[in-house]
């Protein structure tokens, strides 16, 4: 028995992955599902702020972060983007990371197609800039000073959706999607702390706690934390719109139920290793 | 394209839309232009309460105009004009009815500018809102930022009167950071091992203030690489990181009297690309297992795979962060782990320059006051329940400290 | 020259962007957002920096034969191929730069994400160990955030009789809430604050002259 504990507590790392592998292809090879039950929280604060804006008005959604973070991020940004779409909300967007502006495109047409709107009178998407705060700084003056021209190369002043939309100051919402910086901190410091427009995130899971005092102070409205966060916006969308599609937050969350329990497993294991390695020690000792 | 359907409308209109004349005169005009129209009468105007105002806190040439509507009436659409110095009117702008504040800009500081706002009813105008008057004017200081003015002159002048007593020679006592004892042991172990330093800047650029900390840390394990002829490599994930980099090194390698040993490409670009820059830095220690590991400035989610790996190749592993979400992957699978401020406190540390001291002291000292104001905010905001004067206090402090 | 150049530098575009945040005033509002622009240009143009040492480093690995330069003609060969394409093709959806944009780069690069889940598995393995009563009061935190961050915790706990019905259906997300936003936004809000005030006095050192070392040593 002191010997099994023993090799458990030494557990080949490969062994670990392997398992952690397993855990995360079988429910999604087998489909499992799971109901996602959400209760009050930073995601359904950001629901209801977003579902609070009138029709008509104009919200910039960032996209700050690239392909690697895509599967906890973009199920966010496609939910997102769908609802503000579909409750006539106008969408610039923006990319403090240079490949957020392809994944932005991605998002934007796709739920645009689908409820038939159209590019530059409801979204228009003004592509990457340099400078990450400094930029958002900037914006707070002038956002054509940024973005001269969209992503594709149309002047701003000739985009129908940009019409009245000089600075930071006329947005109705910032939401920003992350994966580190720059982004919702940039967001956060300059465009809630420095101009008073209401700022929105999500995020990946690692990075959420550090926000959370963000969300304390009532400096984000909301908050999505990972894959999690996007599950419950699906959901919400899903309860308030029963014909919209579903997203795929939802059927990955039975992997991550199945891979947080396989961890847990783990640690168990490895604490009844140690306690009883510690033991044996004790023992030893006398 | 709004304005000009608006100004269509307008138009369309006829005379009875065109700009009033002076104050005074506007009236009688709009009446008898409607008269020879229409037989009724002018619309009631949509607006009331017209005020005008300086924007405050702003470099001058705006003036801003607000007004409520009149319930149950909606203009089609409001047209705003200006008089400066009681000369002449002109059309400002058209907005939609149910707008209730104007901005207007690019105006002359110090001339008195007049307003009045017409509504606009089914193709006929009513009497003008207004006139209201107000001067525009630049603010030298930001009314709402005063507070925050006084925390920084405050906090600034406590540490530079510690700067200044480090100078003097007075004795600063620094606890020891394990972290930062550990670079001379960690950098002698690879040179014993016959292997290599590898230093890892975060992922951010030289904008951000942990790469810089980082980046004078870099100076002093660069200082002990060529004092013990190991070899150093930092990939980095940004150009201009890169080339503060190189030129740190050099300098180092220049100080310790090693200058044949330093190469350029010691420092050099990987990507800009997070995880590609994470990937990168996971080849390197796999292929070159390097014996010691420093990970010092801002790091996000690719903290743990850079330190599980580095874990992996059994390197002694030092890390640094104020990113609080990464401390505990650091915490986990490192040896050493400076936390928060700790990596801003290396450069005093390890120079143990009186001025950086001094600088240190000061912080610490800015930090116990900050801790006071808590204290002090949380209790009175508690006892304020019951008591008012103590609810006075949390709300002055609560003022104070609110930035807009 | 060499250190007051810079250090000028830095202190009068340090001072101006302190008082653009305290005054609204001209020339201090468009000096800001003059030195903003700037800032954009130069780092724009920093990144043609980091492409030419990119090429300069594996082509001398290359030449020097040095070790795994194996790998170098890859890296010049992906950056090229890139390059190319963007600047030929465009890039707008379905050209050649974005077919190798949504093929290649991001599956790879969710790839080296995706494997966070293993170090983190393996990481928790080996440090959430139960040594003393702090970090057994870590493990339990831990466990209960673990479930409460997925749905099998609420319906686990549901599982208990009576449970669903009860006052709290959901108790598992709610006490993880409640440890992220009560203990956790505490222990986030100190490190913050701390490094918040490091912040203030390296930036108030560099502005002042008293930090030179992230000039190049030039003490």
């Amino acid at each position: 028995m002191g010997g099994l504990l023993e090799k458990l507590d030494r557990i080949d790392r490969r062994f670990i992955y392997l398992l952690m592998a397993l855990s995360v292809l079988v429910p999604l090879a087998f489909r499992l599902e799971m109901p996602i039950p959400v209760s009050p929280g930073p995601s359904m604060d950001l629901y209801e702020a977003v579902d609070a804006l009138p029709p008509g008005s104009v919200v910039i959604v960032s996209y700050d972060y690239d392909p690697s973070t895509m599967p906890e991020l973009q199920p966010m940004a496609v939910a997102l983007t769908r609802h503000l779409m579909s409750r006539g909300v106008k969408i610039i967007a923006t990319a403090l990371w240079p490949q957020g502006a392809s994944l932005a495109q991605n998002a934007l047409t796709q739920i645009s197609d689908s409820l038939g709107l159209s590019e530059y009178e409801d979204w228009v998407n003004l592509g990457y800039t340099v400078g990450g705060a400094v930029s958002v700084v900037r914006m707070g003056s002038s956002i054509s000073a940024v973005f001269p021209r969209d992503r594709v190369g149309v002047p701003y002043d000739s985009i129908p959706v940009l019409e009245g939309v000089g600075r930071l100051a006329d947005i109705s919402m910032v939401i920003a999607l992350s994966a580190g910086d720059p982004g919702i901190h940039a967001w956060v410091m300059v465009a809630q702390g420095r101009f008073g427009i209401p700022v929105g995130g999500g995020c990946t899971a690692v990075s959420a706690p550090e926000f959370y005092t963000y969300l304390g102070s009532g400096q984000l409205v909301g908050l999505l934390g990972g894959l999690k966060g996007a599950a419950d916006y699906e959901t919400l969308l899903k309860r308030d719109n029963p014909g919209a599609p579903g997203g795929t937050a939802t059927p990955g969350m039975a992997a991550q139920s199945i891979s947080h329990l396989v961890i847990m497993g783990f640690i168990v294991i490895g604490n009844i290793a140690f306690i009883a390695g510690r033991k044996r020690k004790r023992g030893g000792a006398k | 394209m709004r304005l000009f359907g608006l100004l269509a409308l307008a138009l369309a209109a006829g005379p009875a839309a065109q700009p009033a004349g002076p104050p005074g005169t506007g009236p009688v005009a709009y009446g008898q232009a409607a008269a020879d129209s229409m037989p009724s009468p002018p619309p009631a105007p949509s607006v009331t309460g017209l005020a005008a105002r300086d924007v405050r806190d702003d470099a001058g040439g705006a003036i801003e105009l607000s007004w409520e509507l009149v319930p149950g009436v909606t203009a089609d659409s409001l047209l705003v004009s200006r008089s400066a110095d009681g000369g002449t009117w002109e059309t400002v702008a058209f907005l939609p009815g149910a707008e209730v504040v104007f901005t207007d800009e690019g105006l002359e500081d110090g001339v008195e500018y007049s307003y009045t706002v017409t509504s606009l009813l089914g193709g006929a105008a009513s009497q003008p809102a207004g006139p209201v008057s107000a001067v525009p004017s630049a603010q030298w200081l930001h009314s709402k930022r005063t507070g925050m003015l006084i925390i920084l002159v405050l906090l600034s002048g406590v540490i530079f009167w510690f700067i200044d007593q480090g100078r003097k020679g007075r004795k600063l006592y620094i606890r020891e950071i394990a972290g930062l004892s550990a670079v001379d042991d960690a950098v002698g172990r690879a040179t014993e091992m016959g292997r290599s330093v590898l230093y890892i800047p975060g992922i951010m650029g030289m904008d951000d203030i942990q790469t810089i900390a980082s980046m004078i840390i870099l100076g002093r394990v660069a200082g002990k690489t060529a004092e013990y002829g190991a070899d150093l490599q930092v990939p980095v994930c940004n150009s201009v990181v890169m080339s503060v980099g190189q030129e740190i090194v050099k300098e180092a390698y220049l100080a310790a009297g090693r200058p044949d040993s330093y190469r350029r490409d010691n420092v050099f670009y990987l990507t800009d690309d997070q995880f590609g820059y994470a990937a990168g830095v996971d080849g390197i220690m796999v292929r070159q297992r390097p014996a010691a590991i420093f990970m010092l400035g801002t790091f996000y989610a690719e903290s743990l795979i850079l330190a599980e790996t580095g874990k992996s190749v059994g390197a002694i592993q030092i890390a640094g962060t104020a990113m609080p979400s990464q401390l505990p992957f650091f915490i986990a699978a490192c040896d050493y782990t400076l936390i928060g401020e700790e990596l801003f406190a290396a450069s005093a540390y390890l120079s143990r320059e009186p001025k950086l001291l001094g600088s240190l002291k000061g912080q610490d000292a800015a930090k116990l006051i900050i801790m006071l104001v808590i204290v002090v905010g949380v209790l009175a905001a508690s006892i304020g329940t019951w008591w008012a004067p103590a609810a006075s206090l949390a709300d002055f402090l609560r003022r104070i400290l609110h930035v807009e | 020259m060499r250190t007051i150049l810079p250090l000028a530098i830095t202190f009068v575009t340090g001072m101006i962007m302190v008082l653009n945040f305290f005054v609204p005033h001209r020339p201090f509002n468009s000096m800001g957002n003059s030195l903003s622009d700037w800032y954009m240009i130069v780092a724009s143009a920093a990144i043609f920096l980091g492409a030419m040492n990119l090429l300069q480093v594996h082509f001398a690995r290359i030449r020097h034969r040095a070790r795994n330069w194996q790998y170098s003609p890859v890296a010049i060969g992906g950056f090229l191929l890139m390059l190319t394409a963007g600047l030929v093709t465009g890039v707008e959806e379905g050209r050649a730069f974005d077919f190798m944009f949504q093929n290649m780069v991001v599956p790879m690069g969710a790839t080296m994400f995706s494997l966070l889940a293993f170090f983190v598995a393996s990481a928790a393995f080996r440090a959430f160990r139960s040594s003393n009563w702090r970090a057994t009061l870590l493990l339990v935190s831990a466990f209960v955030v673990m479930l409460g961050r997925v749905p099998i915790g609420d319906l686990l706990w549901r599982l208990v009789p009576g449970a669903a019905s009860g006052a709290h259906p959901s108790l598992v997300t709610e006490i993880a809430e409640w440890i992220m936003q009560v203990p956790n936004m505490a222990g986030q809000r100190a490190v913050m604050i701390g490094a918040a005030l490091g912040v203030v006095a390296t930036s108030l050192r560099m502005i002042f002259g008293v930090e030179r070392s992230y000039l190049g040593g030039a003490d």
